[in-house]
Protein backbone atom coordinates (compact mmCIF):
# COMPACT_ATOMS: atom_id res chain seq x y z
CA UNK A 1 0.00 0.00 0.00
CA UNK A 2 2.76 2.54 1.12
CA UNK A 3 4.96 4.49 -1.56
CA UNK A 4 8.76 4.93 -1.23
CA UNK A 5 8.04 8.99 -0.20
CA UNK A 6 5.66 7.58 2.82
CA UNK A 7 8.45 4.96 4.29
CA UNK A 8 11.01 7.63 3.74
CA UNK A 9 9.41 9.93 6.13
CA UNK A 10 8.28 7.26 8.84
CA UNK A 11 12.47 6.87 8.85
CA UNK A 12 12.87 10.71 9.44
CA UNK A 13 9.88 10.71 12.49
CA UNK A 14 11.65 7.75 14.13
CA UNK A 15 14.60 9.94 14.11
CA UNK A 16 13.06 13.07 15.79
CA UNK A 17 13.26 14.79 12.95
CA UNK A 18 11.43 17.63 11.21
CA UNK A 19 11.56 16.99 7.89
CA UNK A 20 9.09 18.81 5.02
CA UNK A 21 6.37 16.32 4.11
CA UNK A 22 6.94 15.65 0.39
CA UNK A 23 3.33 16.72 -0.71
CA UNK A 24 3.62 17.32 -4.04
CA UNK A 25 5.69 14.43 -5.00
CA UNK A 26 3.04 11.72 -3.48
CA UNK A 27 0.00 14.03 -4.48
CA UNK A 28 0.74 13.21 -8.35
CA UNK A 29 0.75 10.05 -7.51
CA UNK A 30 -2.37 8.88 -5.49
CA UNK A 31 -6.17 10.24 -5.31
CA UNK A 32 -6.95 12.86 -2.17
CA UNK A 33 -8.60 10.79 0.31
CA UNK A 34 -5.51 8.36 0.27
CA UNK A 35 -3.23 11.62 0.42
CA UNK A 36 -5.25 12.27 3.77
CA UNK A 37 -4.74 8.87 5.32
CA UNK A 38 -1.49 8.89 4.36
CA UNK A 39 -1.11 11.65 6.71
CA UNK A 40 -2.89 11.03 9.20
CA UNK A 41 -0.78 7.61 9.72
CA UNK A 42 2.00 10.06 9.30
CA UNK A 43 1.16 12.48 12.39
CA UNK A 44 0.50 9.59 14.43
CA UNK A 45 4.08 7.56 13.99
CA UNK A 46 5.81 11.03 14.39
CA UNK A 47 3.71 11.95 17.51
CA UNK A 48 5.38 8.03 18.75
CA UNK A 49 8.55 8.84 17.83
CA UNK A 50 8.36 12.40 20.02
CA UNK A 51 6.93 10.90 23.19
CA UNK A 52 10.13 7.88 22.18
CA UNK A 53 12.02 10.54 22.34
CA UNK A 54 10.74 12.32 25.93
CA UNK A 55 11.07 9.13 27.34
CA UNK A 56 14.79 8.71 26.08
CA UNK A 57 15.34 12.16 27.55
CA UNK A 58 13.68 11.57 30.81
CA UNK A 59 15.69 8.39 31.16
CA UNK A 60 18.81 10.61 30.72
CA UNK A 61 17.67 13.34 33.13
CA UNK A 62 17.18 10.07 36.26
CA UNK A 63 19.90 10.04 38.73
CA UNK A 64 22.79 7.89 37.67
CA UNK A 65 25.33 6.47 40.92
CA UNK A 66 28.21 6.37 38.31
CA UNK A 67 30.24 9.92 37.32
CA UNK A 68 29.32 11.16 33.89
CA UNK A 69 32.52 11.06 32.45
CA UNK A 70 33.51 13.64 29.61
CA UNK A 71 35.08 12.50 26.54
CA UNK A 72 38.45 14.70 25.77
CA UNK A 73 39.19 15.80 22.32
CA UNK A 74 36.07 17.11 21.41
CA UNK A 75 35.45 20.51 19.86
CA UNK A 76 35.29 23.34 21.69
CA UNK A 77 32.76 25.58 21.60
CA UNK A 78 33.60 29.32 21.01
CA UNK A 79 34.33 32.30 22.97
CA UNK A 80 32.62 35.32 21.63
CA UNK A 81 33.88 38.85 22.51
CA UNK A 82 30.93 41.05 23.42
CA UNK A 83 30.52 44.11 20.53
CA UNK A 84 29.68 47.33 22.85
CA UNK A 85 27.07 49.47 21.57
CA UNK A 86 29.57 52.52 22.05
CA UNK A 87 32.07 51.16 19.26
CA UNK A 88 28.98 52.08 16.52
CA UNK A 89 26.80 54.40 18.15
CA UNK A 90 26.77 57.25 20.85
CA UNK A 91 24.23 58.51 23.46
CA UNK A 92 21.27 61.27 22.19
CA UNK A 93 21.10 61.90 25.72
CA UNK A 94 17.29 62.31 25.07
CA UNK A 95 15.51 59.10 26.93
CA UNK A 96 12.61 57.72 24.35
CA UNK A 97 9.08 58.15 26.17
CA UNK A 98 9.80 54.82 28.46
CA UNK A 99 12.90 56.62 29.96
CA UNK A 100 15.11 54.26 27.97
CA UNK A 101 18.42 56.37 26.84
CA UNK A 102 18.13 56.52 23.11
CA UNK A 103 21.14 55.91 20.97
CA UNK A 104 22.31 57.28 17.34
CA UNK A 105 24.80 55.39 14.74
CA UNK A 106 27.70 57.52 14.45
CA UNK A 107 27.18 57.09 10.80
CA UNK A 108 23.69 59.20 11.48
CA UNK A 109 25.54 62.56 11.12
CA UNK A 110 28.99 61.31 10.00
CA UNK A 111 27.65 60.54 6.81
CA UNK A 112 26.20 63.46 6.09
CA UNK A 113 28.76 66.21 7.50
CA UNK A 114 32.10 66.39 7.37
CA UNK A 115 34.05 66.11 10.44
CA UNK A 116 36.06 69.14 11.39
CA UNK A 117 39.67 68.28 12.21
CA UNK A 118 40.68 66.02 15.36
CA UNK A 119 41.45 69.29 18.03
CA UNK A 120 43.72 68.20 20.98
CA UNK A 121 41.41 69.38 23.79
CA UNK A 122 38.43 68.90 24.67
CA UNK A 123 37.79 72.37 25.19
CA UNK A 124 38.26 73.02 21.68
CA UNK A 125 35.06 70.77 20.84
CA UNK A 126 32.23 73.35 20.20
CA UNK A 127 29.25 71.61 18.38
CA UNK A 128 29.34 68.23 18.92
CA UNK A 129 31.03 65.45 21.54
CA UNK A 130 30.89 67.85 23.77
CA UNK A 131 29.40 65.84 26.79
CA UNK A 132 32.35 63.51 26.89
CA UNK A 133 34.80 63.98 30.52
CA UNK A 134 37.94 62.90 29.02
CA UNK A 135 40.52 61.19 31.38
CA UNK A 136 42.73 59.26 30.08
CA UNK A 137 46.12 60.12 30.47
CA UNK A 138 48.12 62.04 28.54
CA UNK A 139 46.56 60.73 25.16
CA UNK A 140 44.39 63.21 22.77
CA UNK A 141 41.58 62.62 20.54
CA UNK A 142 44.18 61.55 17.21
CA UNK A 143 46.39 59.43 19.82
CA UNK A 144 43.11 56.53 18.55
CA UNK A 145 40.97 58.43 16.07
CA UNK A 146 41.48 58.51 12.23
CA UNK A 147 41.05 62.31 11.17
CA UNK A 148 38.25 62.05 8.81
CA UNK A 149 37.01 58.73 9.25
CA UNK A 150 35.05 57.94 12.38
CA UNK A 151 34.52 54.39 11.84
CA UNK A 152 38.29 53.59 12.35
CA UNK A 153 41.28 54.03 14.07
CA UNK A 154 44.95 54.07 14.48
CA UNK A 155 47.48 52.02 16.40
CA UNK A 156 50.60 53.43 17.38
CA UNK A 157 52.60 51.75 14.53
CA UNK A 158 49.91 53.92 11.97
CA UNK A 159 47.75 50.80 11.12
CA UNK A 160 44.32 51.63 10.57
CA UNK A 161 41.84 49.41 11.93
CA UNK A 162 37.81 49.37 12.30
CA UNK A 163 36.50 50.96 15.55
CA UNK A 164 34.88 47.66 16.60
CA UNK A 165 38.18 46.10 16.98
CA UNK A 166 39.23 48.30 19.38
CA UNK A 167 41.00 45.80 21.97
CA UNK A 168 43.96 45.74 20.17
CA UNK A 169 44.29 49.22 20.16
CA UNK A 170 44.07 49.06 24.06
CA UNK A 171 46.44 46.12 24.23
CA UNK A 172 49.08 48.36 22.77
CA UNK A 173 49.18 50.36 26.51
CA UNK A 174 47.91 47.95 28.55
CA UNK A 175 49.81 44.63 28.32
CA UNK A 176 49.12 43.56 31.41
CA UNK A 177 45.76 43.71 31.59
CA UNK A 178 45.26 42.25 28.14
CA UNK A 179 47.80 39.22 29.20
CA UNK A 180 44.90 38.91 31.82
CA UNK A 181 42.28 39.13 29.87
CA UNK A 182 43.27 36.81 27.34
CA UNK A 183 43.96 33.73 30.21
CA UNK A 184 40.74 34.54 31.90
CA UNK A 185 41.42 36.52 34.75
CA UNK A 186 40.28 40.10 34.04
CA UNK A 187 37.37 41.08 32.48
CA UNK A 188 33.64 39.16 33.47
CA UNK A 189 32.46 36.31 31.40
CA UNK A 190 28.98 34.38 30.95
CA UNK A 191 28.56 30.76 29.94
CA UNK A 192 30.19 27.52 30.47
CA UNK A 193 33.92 27.49 32.03
CA UNK A 194 33.95 23.94 30.32
CA UNK A 195 33.70 25.13 26.36
CA UNK A 196 33.04 21.13 25.65
CA UNK A 197 29.70 21.79 26.75
CA UNK A 198 28.83 25.10 25.81
CA UNK A 199 30.04 28.43 24.20
CA UNK A 200 31.23 31.77 27.06
CA UNK A 201 31.36 35.18 26.13
CA UNK A 202 33.24 37.61 27.03
CA UNK A 203 32.76 41.65 28.13
CA UNK A 204 35.01 43.87 25.79
CA UNK A 205 37.55 46.20 27.00
CA UNK A 206 34.63 49.01 26.36
CA UNK A 207 31.96 46.99 28.43
CA UNK A 208 33.31 48.28 31.36
CA UNK A 209 35.52 51.03 31.19
CA UNK A 210 34.46 54.14 28.84
CA UNK A 211 37.41 54.64 26.82
CA UNK A 212 37.46 58.65 27.35
CA UNK A 213 37.64 57.97 31.24
CA UNK A 214 38.50 54.92 31.57
CA UNK A 215 38.48 54.38 35.90
CA UNK A 216 35.57 52.61 36.73
CA UNK A 217 33.29 55.03 38.97
CA UNK A 218 32.06 54.73 42.52
CA UNK A 219 29.12 52.54 42.84
CA UNK A 220 26.46 52.00 45.23
CA UNK A 221 27.19 48.44 46.29
CA UNK A 222 24.06 46.28 46.62
CA UNK A 223 22.39 45.96 50.18
CA UNK A 224 23.99 44.47 52.74
CA UNK A 225 22.54 41.13 54.54
CA UNK A 226 20.33 41.45 57.50
CA UNK A 227 21.99 39.26 59.64
CA UNK A 228 21.74 39.77 63.67
CA UNK A 229 25.38 38.29 64.18
CA UNK A 230 26.96 40.58 61.54
CA UNK A 231 25.30 43.40 63.74
CA UNK A 232 26.75 42.31 66.86
CA UNK A 233 30.34 41.87 65.44
CA UNK A 234 29.92 45.40 64.48
CA UNK A 235 29.04 46.82 67.73
CA UNK A 236 31.93 44.86 69.39
CA UNK A 237 34.11 46.71 67.08
CA UNK A 238 32.94 49.40 68.32
CA UNK A 239 33.78 48.66 71.88
CA UNK A 240 37.18 48.23 71.45
CA UNK B 1 -8.05 3.89 109.91
CA UNK B 2 -10.71 4.97 107.23
CA UNK B 3 -9.77 8.26 106.21
CA UNK B 4 -5.32 7.37 105.34
CA UNK B 5 -6.69 5.29 102.16
CA UNK B 6 -8.73 7.83 100.86
CA UNK B 7 -5.84 10.45 101.27
CA UNK B 8 -3.83 8.30 99.62
CA UNK B 9 -6.29 7.65 96.97
CA UNK B 10 -6.58 11.04 96.35
CA UNK B 11 -2.95 11.55 96.16
CA UNK B 12 -2.78 8.59 93.88
CA UNK B 13 -5.11 10.20 91.10
CA UNK B 14 -3.58 13.56 91.64
CA UNK B 15 -0.67 12.12 90.31
CA UNK B 16 -2.00 10.13 87.83
CA UNK B 17 -3.70 13.66 86.22
CA UNK B 18 -0.78 15.55 86.44
CA UNK B 19 1.82 12.61 84.57
CA UNK B 20 -0.81 12.33 82.35
CA UNK B 21 -1.05 16.12 82.00
CA UNK B 22 2.69 16.31 81.57
CA UNK B 23 2.82 13.46 79.12
CA UNK B 24 0.45 15.08 76.80
CA UNK B 25 2.51 18.20 77.14
CA UNK B 26 5.68 16.52 76.62
CA UNK B 27 3.74 14.57 72.86
CA UNK B 28 2.26 17.98 71.92
CA UNK B 29 5.34 18.71 69.39
CA UNK B 30 4.72 15.51 67.70
CA UNK B 31 1.31 16.05 66.70
CA UNK B 32 2.23 19.42 65.14
CA UNK B 33 5.44 17.73 63.93
CA UNK B 34 3.56 14.95 61.80
CA UNK B 35 1.87 17.48 60.07
CA UNK B 36 4.96 19.04 58.22
CA UNK B 37 7.02 15.59 58.25
CA UNK B 38 4.88 13.13 55.77
CA UNK B 39 5.82 9.25 56.83
CA UNK B 40 8.48 9.31 53.51
CA UNK B 41 10.22 12.03 54.75
CA UNK B 42 10.75 10.37 58.50
CA UNK B 43 11.84 7.19 56.98
CA UNK B 44 14.41 8.71 54.03
CA UNK B 45 17.89 7.51 53.72
CA UNK B 46 21.22 9.52 54.01
CA UNK B 47 21.90 10.73 49.90
CA UNK B 48 24.55 7.89 49.57
CA UNK B 49 22.38 5.00 51.13
CA UNK B 50 19.48 5.60 48.10
CA UNK B 51 18.85 4.16 45.23
CA UNK B 52 18.07 5.92 42.37
CA UNK B 53 14.47 5.42 42.50
CA UNK B 54 13.92 6.31 45.98
CA UNK B 55 16.42 9.69 45.02
CA UNK B 56 13.69 9.95 42.39
CA UNK B 57 11.07 9.41 44.49
CA UNK B 58 12.51 12.11 47.14
CA UNK B 59 12.89 14.78 44.67
CA UNK B 60 9.18 14.52 43.18
CA UNK B 61 8.18 14.75 46.91
CA UNK B 62 10.20 17.75 47.84
CA UNK B 63 8.87 19.30 44.28
CA UNK B 64 5.52 18.56 45.04
CA UNK B 65 6.10 20.09 48.73
CA UNK B 66 7.76 23.07 46.99
CA UNK B 67 4.15 23.36 44.78
CA UNK B 68 2.38 23.47 48.01
CA UNK B 69 4.43 25.57 50.00
CA UNK B 70 5.39 28.23 47.49
CA UNK B 71 3.14 27.67 45.01
CA UNK B 72 5.67 27.44 42.51
CA UNK B 73 6.56 24.43 39.74
CA UNK B 74 10.81 23.79 40.41
CA UNK B 75 12.87 20.83 38.63
CA UNK B 76 14.58 19.18 41.29
CA UNK B 77 17.84 17.14 40.34
CA UNK B 78 20.44 15.15 41.31
CA UNK B 79 23.42 16.25 39.59
CA UNK B 80 26.99 13.78 40.25
CA UNK B 81 30.11 14.63 40.10
CA UNK B 82 32.37 14.10 36.72
CA UNK B 83 35.47 12.21 36.12
CA UNK B 84 38.62 14.51 35.78
CA UNK B 85 37.09 17.47 37.53
CA UNK B 86 37.99 19.39 40.68
CA UNK B 87 36.71 22.50 40.68
CA UNK B 88 38.82 25.89 42.04
CA UNK B 89 38.15 29.21 42.66
CA UNK B 90 40.73 32.30 42.68
CA UNK B 91 39.70 35.90 43.28
CA UNK B 92 41.35 38.95 42.58
CA UNK B 93 41.29 41.53 45.16
CA UNK B 94 43.08 44.34 43.18
CA UNK B 95 40.35 44.67 40.80
CA UNK B 96 37.35 43.59 43.36
CA UNK B 97 35.16 46.82 43.93
CA UNK B 98 33.03 45.63 46.74
CA UNK B 99 29.89 45.89 44.95
CA UNK B 100 28.07 42.71 46.35
CA UNK B 101 26.96 41.92 43.02
CA UNK B 102 27.60 38.11 43.77
CA UNK B 103 25.98 38.43 46.62
CA UNK B 104 23.40 39.43 45.21
CA UNK B 105 23.78 36.84 43.03
CA UNK B 106 24.09 34.27 45.17
CA UNK B 107 21.06 35.61 47.00
CA UNK B 108 18.93 35.09 44.01
CA UNK B 109 19.69 31.99 42.44
CA UNK B 110 20.04 29.94 45.41
CA UNK B 111 16.51 30.54 46.50
CA UNK B 112 17.79 32.63 49.43
CA UNK B 113 15.32 33.56 52.44
CA UNK B 114 14.27 37.00 51.37
CA UNK B 115 13.76 38.36 55.01
CA UNK B 116 17.27 38.44 55.91
CA UNK B 117 18.49 38.84 52.45
CA UNK B 118 20.92 36.07 53.08
CA UNK B 119 23.76 35.08 50.98
CA UNK B 120 26.87 32.68 50.65
CA UNK B 121 28.45 35.41 49.89
CA UNK B 122 29.60 37.90 52.72
CA UNK B 123 31.81 41.42 51.35
CA UNK B 124 34.26 42.28 53.82
CA UNK B 125 35.35 45.44 53.58
CA UNK B 126 39.27 45.81 54.75
CA UNK B 127 41.72 48.58 55.59
CA UNK B 128 44.03 48.68 53.22
CA UNK B 129 47.51 47.12 54.84
CA UNK B 130 45.39 45.47 57.41
CA UNK B 131 44.90 41.22 56.61
CA UNK B 132 42.47 40.70 59.75
CA UNK B 133 39.39 38.98 58.55
CA UNK B 134 37.64 39.66 61.45
CA UNK B 135 37.94 43.14 61.36
CA UNK B 136 35.87 43.47 58.01
CA UNK B 137 32.88 45.17 58.20
CA UNK B 138 29.97 43.20 55.71
CA UNK B 139 27.56 45.60 56.05
CA UNK B 140 29.07 48.90 54.72
CA UNK B 141 26.25 50.67 52.61
CA UNK B 142 28.25 53.75 50.91
CA UNK B 143 29.59 54.04 47.66
CA UNK B 144 32.21 51.79 46.62
CA UNK B 145 35.34 51.27 46.64
CA UNK B 146 35.77 53.97 49.43
CA UNK B 147 39.51 55.11 49.96
CA UNK B 148 41.69 53.20 51.80
CA UNK B 149 40.02 50.32 51.65
CA UNK B 150 40.12 47.10 50.03
CA UNK B 151 37.36 44.57 49.53
CA UNK B 152 37.47 40.23 50.68
CA UNK B 153 34.48 38.59 49.29
CA UNK B 154 34.46 35.71 51.24
CA UNK B 155 32.49 32.42 51.08
CA UNK B 156 32.85 28.96 51.41
CA UNK B 157 36.43 27.86 51.21
CA UNK B 158 35.86 24.30 49.81
CA UNK B 159 38.52 22.78 52.03
CA UNK B 160 40.33 19.77 51.29
CA UNK B 161 40.31 19.06 54.94
CA UNK B 162 37.55 20.55 55.88
CA UNK B 163 36.86 21.26 59.69
CA UNK B 164 32.70 21.40 58.85
CA UNK B 165 33.09 17.79 58.19
CA UNK B 166 35.05 16.13 60.88
CA UNK B 167 32.94 18.01 63.60
CA UNK B 168 29.42 16.68 62.09
CA UNK B 169 27.81 14.18 64.31
CA UNK B 170 25.45 12.32 61.79
CA UNK B 171 27.43 13.05 58.26
CA UNK B 172 24.59 14.66 57.09
CA UNK B 173 27.53 17.27 55.83
CA UNK B 174 30.82 15.49 53.51
CA UNK B 175 33.01 15.86 50.41
CA UNK B 176 32.02 15.70 46.95
CA UNK B 177 34.99 13.84 44.69
CA UNK B 178 35.07 17.27 42.61
CA UNK B 179 35.91 18.94 45.67
CA UNK B 180 32.70 20.77 46.75
CA UNK B 181 31.50 20.13 50.29
CA UNK B 182 27.81 19.42 50.53
CA UNK B 183 24.63 19.45 52.97
CA UNK B 184 22.09 16.56 52.63
CA UNK B 185 19.47 19.23 54.03
CA UNK B 186 17.07 16.44 54.63
CA UNK B 187 19.49 14.38 56.87
CA UNK B 188 20.81 17.48 58.86
CA UNK B 189 19.82 17.46 62.64
CA UNK B 190 20.65 21.38 63.05
CA UNK B 191 23.41 21.29 65.88
CA UNK B 192 25.30 23.92 63.90
CA UNK B 193 28.68 22.10 65.47
CA UNK B 194 29.64 22.73 61.93
CA UNK B 195 28.73 26.45 61.48
CA UNK B 196 30.94 26.21 64.87
CA UNK B 197 34.13 24.86 62.87
CA UNK B 198 34.17 27.16 60.07
CA UNK B 199 36.91 29.19 60.13
CA UNK B 200 35.71 31.11 57.48
CA UNK B 201 32.29 31.84 58.62
CA UNK B 202 31.07 30.23 55.74
CA UNK B 203 28.10 28.44 57.04
CA UNK B 204 24.41 29.39 57.39
CA UNK B 205 21.65 28.19 59.60
CA UNK B 206 17.83 28.54 58.57
CA UNK B 207 16.43 30.28 61.60
CA UNK B 208 13.10 30.27 60.07
CA UNK B 209 11.74 29.03 56.93
CA UNK B 210 12.73 30.55 54.25
CA UNK B 211 10.12 33.64 52.93
CA UNK B 212 10.52 33.53 48.86
CA UNK B 213 8.01 34.90 46.51
CA UNK B 214 6.66 32.36 44.19
CA UNK B 215 7.73 34.39 41.08
CA UNK B 216 11.19 35.02 42.41
CA UNK B 217 12.16 31.00 42.78
CA UNK B 218 14.89 29.88 40.97
CA UNK B 219 12.94 26.37 39.25
CA UNK B 220 16.07 24.96 38.24
CA UNK B 221 17.21 23.36 41.48
CA UNK B 222 19.49 20.73 42.88
CA UNK B 223 19.00 18.12 45.65
CA UNK B 224 22.34 19.00 47.22
CA UNK B 225 22.65 22.83 46.20
CA UNK B 226 19.82 25.43 45.66
CA UNK B 227 16.53 23.82 46.44
CA UNK B 228 14.71 25.78 48.96
CA UNK B 229 16.19 24.44 52.14
CA UNK B 230 13.98 23.61 55.33
CA UNK B 231 13.59 24.97 58.92
CA UNK B 232 16.14 24.11 61.06
CA UNK B 233 19.40 22.88 58.45
CA UNK B 234 22.67 24.10 57.67
CA UNK B 235 22.91 25.61 54.54
CA UNK B 236 26.48 26.79 52.33
CA UNK B 237 27.82 27.56 49.03
CA UNK B 238 28.12 24.55 46.79
CA UNK B 239 30.23 26.48 43.79
CA UNK B 240 26.09 26.36 42.52
CA UNK B 241 26.80 22.65 41.19
CA UNK B 242 23.41 22.22 39.51
CA UNK B 243 25.25 24.90 37.11
CA UNK B 244 29.08 24.02 37.05
CA UNK B 245 28.77 20.20 37.20
CA UNK B 246 26.85 21.03 34.05
CA UNK B 247 29.50 22.97 32.62
CA UNK B 248 28.26 26.62 33.44
CA UNK B 249 30.32 28.90 35.55
CA UNK B 250 28.94 29.93 38.75
CA UNK B 251 26.42 32.57 39.55
CA UNK B 252 28.61 34.93 41.73
CA UNK B 253 31.12 34.95 38.63
CA UNK B 254 28.77 35.81 35.93
CA UNK B 255 27.60 38.59 38.04
CA UNK B 256 30.93 40.13 38.87
CA UNK B 257 30.99 43.41 36.09
CA UNK B 258 34.86 43.44 36.88
CA UNK B 259 35.71 39.79 36.60
CA UNK B 260 37.32 39.35 39.65
CA UNK B 261 36.72 35.89 39.72
CA UNK B 262 38.44 33.13 38.14
CA UNK B 263 36.82 29.59 38.03
CA UNK B 264 37.73 26.17 36.64
CA UNK B 265 39.08 22.61 36.69
CA UNK B 266 42.58 22.33 38.52
CA UNK B 267 42.86 18.96 36.77
CA UNK B 268 42.90 20.50 33.17
CA UNK B 269 46.15 22.06 32.76
CA UNK B 270 44.75 24.82 30.14
CA UNK B 271 42.17 26.06 32.72
CA UNK B 272 42.03 29.32 33.52
CA UNK B 273 42.39 28.97 37.29
CA UNK B 274 45.59 26.93 36.44
CA UNK B 275 47.24 30.09 34.53
CA UNK B 276 46.31 32.04 37.83
CA UNK B 277 47.76 29.19 40.50
CA UNK B 278 50.65 29.39 38.43
CA UNK B 279 51.00 33.02 37.53
CA UNK B 280 49.83 34.93 39.91
CA UNK B 281 50.85 35.11 43.91
CA UNK B 282 47.95 33.35 45.33
CA UNK B 283 47.09 32.86 48.93
CA UNK B 284 44.29 31.64 51.25
CA UNK B 285 42.59 32.23 54.08
CA UNK B 286 43.76 31.39 57.25
CA UNK B 287 46.22 29.06 55.76
CA UNK B 288 47.65 27.81 59.37
CA UNK B 289 44.97 26.21 60.32
CA UNK B 290 45.89 23.51 57.54
CA UNK B 291 42.39 23.68 56.09
CA UNK B 292 44.00 23.44 52.64
CA UNK B 293 40.97 25.85 51.13
CA UNK B 294 40.09 25.58 47.29
CA UNK B 295 39.58 29.30 47.00
CA UNK B 296 42.76 31.18 46.09
CA UNK B 297 42.70 34.69 45.93
CA UNK B 298 45.41 37.57 44.35
CA UNK B 299 46.76 40.79 44.11
CA UNK B 300 48.17 42.07 40.42
CA UNK B 301 51.57 43.30 40.55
Amino acid sequence: MRGAPISGSDTDACRGMTGAYPTDTIAKRVPKTLMFYFQSIHRCLRLLASIGALTLVGCNQSPSTRPTPITAGSDLHPTVINEPDRLTSIETGTPDPRGVPTRVACRTCHSLRQSNPLPNSMDKLTTFHQHIAFNHGDSTCSSCHVEGQHDRIHLANGTVLPLTEALSLCKQCHGPQYRDYSHGSHGGMNGYWDRRRGPRTRNHCVDCHDPHAPQIPMVMPAPPPRDRFLKAHVEEDAHE
Amino acid sequence: MSEKPKRRVALKVLGATLGAGAFARAMAPLASWSKDLSMGEFLQKHYSEMTPDEMNTVMRRLESNTKRDYGRDVNIRDIRPSEGVEFGYALNLSVCIGCRKCAEACHNENNHDRRTNNSYIRVLEMEQGSFDMEKGNATYTHAVPAAGKYYMPVQCQQCSNPPCVNVCPVQATWKEPDGIVVVDYNWCIGCRYCEAACPYHARRFNWTKPEIPAEEINPDQAYLSNRIRPQGVMEKCTFCLHRTREGRLPACLEACPTGARVFGNMLDPNSEIRWVLANKRVFVLKEDLGTDPRFFYFFDE
